[in-house]
């Protein structure tokens, strides 16, 4: 075993570079995003679902929209209170949450997530704040 | 041995009971969901309705160009539609040719009438009835609704492979070489525009049918374009087939395209 020495350096110098994000990070908290509702959204109260199924799940809400309105041509979705929507995220959810920036994207950045729908959908239908 | 024969037929039993089991706890079990409505999913009430939407384009009515400028500006100002100066990167949802452009194969060529040679002929998607797009389609981003017969994209879906514009004879679609953005003359914030990479056409505006509307070319043609169910006879396009003779695009090949021109 004449590398022994050669080996624990080299493991050494693996460590220390594998190890290195976390130590750069030690102790740092990245606070947790705080989103702003815009006076629309507020007035409103309440999402299309709760706000906890919709904090966590509103991919997978868009994403059923997404094939309702392209595939099924069903365009009005009834939330479980009977409240009405039409499934748009161009007209419905950007219209109230029409500040990309202090809502959309805070979260998205925090969880570094890149979605792509603004290539298409565009931002801030309306034009308020 | 005795004990073990009757030990098995206890097992037996105790199993049989246990198998019969599932249904009574899912009937509970659904009894104590029962109260949260489920969400529920449906057309709009002011929808258009057909079984296959249909066009008919009243050509002696359409004298130059200037005749079918409103009609192609309606439809790329709400779609999104970009302008591009150059020609390779052109997208075009409806636009003018010559008739003996858009009827290929389909008429005698060799002389025609000068009113009909100058006259501009309206193309767009013709919504085939068998349209060969569809087929080509491999990630099945082009389909073709069974409710009412439009040839939809889900742009969502599309790997821009251009098959679907190899497969279409009649040069309906284009591609999005570049981003559309800027060449964008007006945005339409309540309409969705593309990237790059995505291909696009007419899609009989089936976001204004979803809320009752004709579609913006056939609103801004005052008459000249007519709308409707071709497989109702009592539509007004059947009417106008009925009482007009029409002819339509390259019918030789088979695709039936719902799009009537009238001659
Ligand atoms: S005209 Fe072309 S794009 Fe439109 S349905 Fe027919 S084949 Fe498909
Ligand atoms: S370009 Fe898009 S729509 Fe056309 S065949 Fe490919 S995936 Fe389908
Ligand atoms: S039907 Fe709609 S999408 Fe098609 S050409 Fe007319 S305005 Fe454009």
């Amino acid at each position: 075993m004449n590398d022994k020495k050669l080996i624990v350096t080299g493991l050494v110098i693996f460590l220390i570079i594998v190890l290195f994000p976390f130590w750069y990070n030690r102790g740092r908290a990245v606070p947790p995003p705080e989103v702003k509702l815009t006076e629309q959204a507020k007035a409103a109260k309440e999402c299309v679902l709760s706000k906890d199924y919709m904090r966590s799940e509103h991919m997978q809400l868009l994403d059923l929209w997404r094939e309702s309105v392209v595939r099924e041509a069903d365009r009005i979705y009834t939330n479980p209170k009977g409240k009405q929507f039409v499934m748009s995220l161009s007209n419905t959810c950007l219209d109230c949450h029409s500040n990309k920036a202090d809502f959309c994207d805070k979260c998205h950045n925090y969880a570094s997530v890149r979605p792509y729908c603004w290539d298409c959908h565009i931002d801030n239908p309306k034009e308020n704040s | 041995m005795d004990t073990s024969r009757r030990r098995v037929l206890q097992l037996l039993g105790l199993s049989a009971a246990a198998l019969s089991a599932p249904p009574v706890f899912n009937a509970l079990a659904k009894e104590a969901h029962e109260p949260a409505a489920a969400p529920q999913i449906g057309p709009s009430k002011e929808a258009l309705t057909a079984k296959q939407w249909a066009m008919v384009i009243d050509t002696p009515k359409f004298k130059s160009e200037k005749d079918v400028e409103p009609l192609v500006e309606a439809c790329h100002k709400i779609h999104n539609v970009p302008h591009w100066d150059e020609k390779r990167w052109e997208i075009k949802w409806l636009w003018a040719t010559h008739y003996e452009h858009a009827f290929t194969g389909t008429v005698s060529r060799r002389f025609v009438a000068e009113e009909v040679q100058h006259r501009p002929f309206l193309v767009l998607c013709n919504h085939c009835e068998n349209p060969p797009c569809v087929r080509a389609c491999p990630t099945k981003a082009t389909f073709k609704r069974p409710e009412d017969g439009i040839v939809m994209m889900d742009f969502h879906r599309c790997i821009g492979c251009r098959f679907c514009m190899a497969a279409c004879p009649f040069g309906a679609r284009s591609f999005n070489y570049r981003d559309p953005r800027p060449a964008l003359k007006y945005t339409n914030k309540q309409f969705p525009t593309r990237m790059k990479g995505v291909v696009e056409k007419c899609s009989f505006c089936v976001e204004r049918l979803a809320e009752g509307k004709m579609p913006a070319c056939v609103e801004a043609s005052e008459g000249k374009l007519t709308f409707g169910d071709l497989f109702d006879e009592k539509s007004k396009v059947r009417e106008l087939i009925k009482t007009h003779y029409t002819i339509r695009r390259k019918v030789n090949l088979g695709t039936e395209p719902a799009v009537y021109y009238i001659v």
